[in-house]
This record gives structure tokens, C-alpha cells and sequence, in this order.
């Protein structure tokens, strides 16, 4: 294992997790605020690349589609929002999981039906288009690193947003105490929108940016949204701090854990038994995390809600 | 009319001693016993395999419903056992050890192993950490199957011959082993039925409406739980087996976690916690599927709203349904 290896790993480590964040950080938040278990979350991030890819098809131009894909996902997302979940806030967890999947059937369903079965791909634009030296005799992609930095910066902005608004405010009073919230005469219905919306849009951005690096198909959500819930369980559900905290550590030590676990299985075992439980090993590593934080913090690092 | 409300709302207790209780069940079984003959005039051998399927969810959606009908615990994990099994099955077999009398206990052993270990733990937790953290082990245990690629990997591992009995050729019949699999099912069925009108069922009911409160009167609410948790691992774990017998082939999708929504979907649909409940979403759930496939290619676009619909206006589920016609049917007689 190669210190350049190691260090483009830790670059990929941290752009998996930069998008895991976007994901989750309106996942934790719809979550929180609401106690809405919303399983169609994944399928907000198909629908970002899918449209990224169908305005790209009509502007041939990045941040046009970008621009526009956002809009229609929030478009998406409201509408969502406005015909099915509105009304599942007040039912059963269990309704909730029924009902998304459900939507998760139909959103895959319609995708396939749409684009058809065959991957699609959303060209890296050009003035993000090449690599550049990382180190010596290795190169790294400029679009990877953007990926990194939009990440950050939207998590940064939501820093800001949630700490320093007064709708950030009414959010996180709203993950801690939602009754006492709408007791104080805040029209929770509409806060619940605007979250719901802004989760949906962020899933939507995650997707646009992962369109170019990934193969935009049908299904590409589901297993990255239980990767999300991963997330926000190891970060403690309603926490933007916990789950940007988690995103990044279930990030790195998915990408790390796959190119190191093989190697470290070779310190205990035969080469061939290390070959075939290191991969193994790698993909279960982040749910022997998660099971192992709510082992010791049965409500995860950060949780929102204070006693209850 | 308050009568047939009781029988809805109480789910157990007398109920399952009374014959209208249990008759939507029974009627169903008759059906299914029926089923070989059907498959004779039409359908064939797919109708044959298509019930087997179906029978065979039915059994670990029956046991699923005892963990969040009467236990509330919700587990996104529960397919996981299904693939225990089923891969205990396809692993003995293809090393040659192919008798039920060896696999059966093997598989039980195997889920009672797997359920203990991963139910403690997962019983620390409570609400939505316990769905996620059933769901984690469930993942835990999909990658490993993916990973043994002497037992075909992510591909999945083709079976050459289904067990034997005691010695004896009987499965290789697709009748032999239909009847197996309605037994079983019966057997679940009447297995379930008798713990949650017992003094155990009315425990683990007591701890799903105040854990509190019964821990207070002296019982060990965690160790219900966990008893409840590896009768119905050990159950999902022998449809495992016979899931195996059936498809002649096993592979990692047995237990991704898409079959454990399917499965918790067949339980809420059919009525959570109601003596006939799984039963009928099981048979509910594999009947729409094949139906709506049939019509069109892009079913999915049907079946999801129709998913949705179900959740937001149904909301007893099948069983409640079945129920009433029932009550009314006996005041009539």
C-alpha cells in the first residue's frame, strides 16, 4: 500500500461521503422535524441525475441542466410532498415505510419506462474536463475535486442557514420539540414543506453531481439510501452536525475499508480465505459501525431530540 | 356489530379458539390443497411453483407478524433468515449431506445462532434505531453470502438435487414437496395462533403497549422479546430450507432488503397483528404481483400507487376486512 494510493483513496473517501451528506443531511432533517421515515429519498437522487441528463439532452450545457434539474426536482419533490406524504406525518412509522415504497416502485418503474433499462451518462462538462498532477506520475480529476468542493460549500451554507436563520432557528427547535414548536404558533405544516422541499432539492443536487461520475440507471438510489440511513443513524437522527460528521466517516471507511481490508485480512489468514473475506468484510464494515455506535449510543453521536 | 369489532381489535386471546376466527384461514388452505389439481387442468408446473412460492413467503411473513404484530418490533432484517436457511440448505446439499433430517436441525441451529446474537444487540434499541439495526445485520449477512464464491458468489448457486427424507427420494416430486410446504404452513400458522393466545403472547401484547409497566410487575420484557425473536428467526429459517428445496438454486437476493420490505408489506397489508393477517397479505401480495405482470411489462407503475393507495385508505388491512364479512355472515346463520 502506496502513500499515493492511500491518499487517492482518502480523495474518493471524501467525495463518497461529500455526496452521502447531501443525501442525508435532507434525509436527517425530514427525519427530525417530522419523524418521517421517508424511504422515496433515494429515488430523489435518481431523479436529480435522470433530469440532469434529459435537460442536458435539450441546453447541451452543465450548469443549464444543473440549474434546471434542481428546479424541477424541488418541482418533484413538492408535488410529492403535496399528494402523498402530507398525509402520512401523523401515521405509523410502519404506514410510512409502506406508503415511500410504494412510491419507490412507481419513481424505478417510471425512469425505466421512460429512459429504458440501458445506463445513461452525463458528459463532464468541459472547463472541468482533464486531470491534474496530484503527485508525482499521478493523475486526479478536476471534476472529482469540484465535487468535493460543491459539497463542502453547500455544507457550509447549511451551517449557516441552520444556525443563523430564523427559519434554521424554527428547524432545529422543530427536530428537538416539534409540539412545543406548533404550540408557539409556528404554521408547522408549512415549515414541514420548505424542509421537505429543501431535503428533496439537496438529494437532487447529490444526484446531478454524482450523473457524471456514476451511470445515471433505474434503482441507483435504493442502495445509496440505505447507506444514507446508515448516516443519519450513526450521526443521531435531526442532527446536520452528526450526520455531515458521519457522512464523512462512513464515506472513508467504505472506500478505505475496500482497499485496505483485503490486505489486513492477509495479517491473519492464508492469502486465498484473505481474498475472499476482505471484500466481504469491506462491504458489511460500515453496518458493523453502525451496529457498534448504537451498541455503546443506542440513539447515535448527535442525537436532536434532548431527554425524550 | 361489537362483537366483530372485538374480534378485530383484540387479535388473539379467545379469539383463536373461536371457529369464525380462523375460518378465512382455513378456507384458504383448502384452496391451497386444491392447488396440485388445478396445476393438472391449467397452469402446469408454473401455477405449482408460483403456490409454493407464495406458501412458503406466507410462513416467514406468519412469522414476521408475531415479532411486529404482537412484539412491535419492527425488523427490516427478517429476510435474512429466510437466506440462512436456504443457504444451509444449498450449501449441505451441494457438499452431498442432502438429507432434511440433517439440514433441518442444522438450519435451526444456524437461525437460533444468528437470532440471539443479532437480537440482542438489535433489542438494546427501540423504534426506528431497531429498524435500522435489524437492517444492518440483514446487510451484514447479503455481503457475506455475496462473498463466498465457492457457493457461486454473487451469482447465486444452482442446486443439482433437492434433499432427500430419511433416505427416501420424496422431494424430487414437486407434489410431495407441494404438501410439505402446506403442512409447514399450517403448522406456522397454528404454531403462531397458539403462542399469542397464550400467557407468553399476552406478555410480549403487555410489553408492546407498556414495556414499563410490565417490567414493573416482574417479567423480564427483554427476554420475552428475545425468545419471540428466535421462534420467528428459526421459522423464517425453515422456509429457508424448503425455499431452497423449491427454487433448486439460491443466491444473495433471497435476503436483500427489498425481501424484507416485501415481506412487512405483506404483513401490514394483511392486517397487523390479526390472527388471519399475514396469511392473507401473503396471498394477497403474490396473487397482485403475478396478476399485474401479467397485463404489462411495467407493472411496477401500477402496483406502487396502488401500494400508496392501499396505506392511505385501508387501513385494517385484509384480515379486518375478512373479519367483518365473516361476523356478518354469522349473525346471518
Amino acid at each position: 500500500m502506496s502513500t499515493t494510493l492511500l491518499l487517492i483513496q482518502l480523495l474518493n473517501g471524501l467525495q463518497l461521503g461529500v455526496l452521502l451528506f447531501l443525501i442525508a443531511a435532507g434525509l436527517t432533517l425530514v427525519f427530525g422535524v417530522m419523524g418521517f421515515i421517508n424511504l422515496a429519498h433515494g429515488v430523489q437522487y435518481m431523479v436529480g441525475a435522470y433530469l440532469a441528463v434529459a435537460f442536458y439532452g435539450v441546453t447541451e450545457h452543465f450548469l443549464a441542466a444543473m440549474v434546471l434539474a434542481l428546479l424541477a426536482a424541488l418541482a418533484i419533490g413538492l408535488a410529492l410532498e403535496f399528494l402523498v406524504f402530507r398525509r402520512l406525518y401523523h401515521r405509523d412509522h410502519l404506514d410510512q415505510v409502506l406508503a415511500t415504497f410504494g412510491v419507490i416502485l412507481f419513481l424505478n418503474q417510471a425512469a425505466k419506462t421512460i429512459f429504458g433499462p440501458t445506463p445513461l451518462i452525463l458528459p463532464t462538462p468541459e472547463w472541468l474536463d482533464g486531470s491534474f498532477l496530484l503527485v508525482e506520475g499521478l493523475l486526479y480529476p478536476w471534476y472529482r475535486i469540484a465535487v468535493i468542493v460543491a459539497g463542502l460549500a453547500v455544507a457550509a451554507l447549511l451551517y449557516v442557514l441552520v444556525r443563523h436563520t430564523k427559519v434554521g432557528m424554527l428547524v432545529r427547535a422543530g427536530a428537538a420539540n416539534p409540539q412545543m414548536v406548533s404550540a408557539l404558533g409556528v404554521d408547522i405544516e408549512r415549515l414541514f414543506m420548505i424542509v421537505f422541499g429543501f431535503g428533496a432539492m439537496l438529494a437532487g443536487f447529490a444526484g446531478v453531481l454524482a450523473a457524471p461520475i456514476f451511470s445515471v440507471e433505474p434503482g441507483m438510489g435504493d442502495d445509496l439510501l440505505i447507506v444514507a440511513f446508515v448516516v443519519i443513524i450513526i450521526g443521531g437522527i435531526g442532527s446536520i452536525k452528526g450526520a455531515f460528521i458521519a457522512a464523512l466517516l462512513v464515506g472513508l471507511v467504505d472506500t478505505l475499508g475496500r482497499t485496505l481490508a483485503t490486505d489486513a485480512m492477509k495479517l491473519f489468514f492464508d492469502v486465498s480465505s484473505a481474498n475472499q473475506i476482505g471484500p466481504a468484510l469491506a462491504s458489511m464494515l460500515i453496518y458493523i459501525l453502525m451496529a457498534a455506535v448504537l451498541f455503546f449510543r443506542p440513539t447515535g453521536l448527535f442525537p436532536a431530540k434532548g431527554m425524550a | 356489530m361489537k362483537d366483530a369489532l372485538e374480534q378485530a381489535t383484540s387479535g388473539g386471546g379467545k379469539v383463536s379458539r373461536d371457529w369464525g376466527a380462523i375460518a378465512p384461514a382455513v378456507l384458504v388452505f383448502a384452496l391451497l390443497a386444491l392447488g396440485p389439481l388445478a396445476a393438472e387442468a391449467y397452469g402446469g408446473a408454473y401455477l405449482t411453483s408460483l403456490l409454493m412460492r407464495m406458501m412458503l413467503l406466507a410462513i416467514a411473513a406468519i412469522s414476521l407478524d408475531l415479532l411486529i404484530g404482537q412484539g412491535g418490533m419492527v425488523s427490516f432484517g427478517h429476510a435474512a433468515f429466510i437466506g440462512l436457511g436456504a443457504y444451509v440448505a444449498g450449501i449441505m446439499i451441494t457438499e452431498g449431506a442432502a438429507d432434511l433430517a440433517m439440514i433441518l436441525p442444522m438450519a435451526i441451529v444456524a437461525s437460533t445462532v444468528f437470532a440471539v446474537v443479532t437480537g440482542a444487540i438489535s433489542l438494546r434499541t427501540s423504534g426506528v434505531y431497531f429498524i435500522m439495526i435489524t437492517l444492518a445485520f440483514g446487510q451484514m449477512l447479503f455481503f457475506t453470502a455475496s462473498s463466498l464464491s465457492a457457493y457461486g458468489g454473487d451469482d447465486g448457486l444452482t442446486l443439482w438435487e433437492r434433499s432427500t427424507v430419511f433416505g427416501f427420494d420424496l422431494l424430487s416430486s414437486n407434489v410431495t414437496l407441494y404438501y410439505l410446504i402446506l403442512v409447514t404452513l399450517i403448522g406456522a400458522y397454528a404454531l403462531v395462533g397458539a403462542l399469542v393466545g397464550s400467557r407468553f403472547g399476552r406478555v410480549l401484547r403487555a410489553a408492546k403497549e407498556n414495556p414499563t409497566r410490565v417490567e414493573a410487575l416482574g417479567f423480564s420484557v427483554f427476554s420475552y422479546r428475545l425468545t419471540a425473536y428466535v421462534i420467528a428467526g428459526v421459522m423464517a429459517g425453515v422456509a429457508g430450507v424448503l425455499m431452497a428445496n423449491q427454487a433448486e438454486f439460491v443466491s444473495p437476493s433471497t435476503l436483500a432488503w427489498q425481501r424484507s420490505g416485501e415481506l412487512i408489506i405483506m404483513v401490514v397489508l394483511g392486517g397487523m397483528g390479526l390472527r388471519n393477517g399475514a396469511l392473507l397479505g401473503a396471498v394477497a401480495l403474490v396473487a397482485l404481483e403475478e396478476t399485474l405482470s401479467s397485463i404489462t411489462h411495467d407493472w411496477r407503475l401500477i402496483f406502487g400507487p396502488l401500494l400508496v393507495l392501499t396505506v392511505l385508505y385501508a387501513k385494517t388491512g385484509l384480515a379486518g376486512v375478512a373479519d367483518a364479512w365473516v361476523a356478518r355472515l354469522w349473525r346471518r346463520a
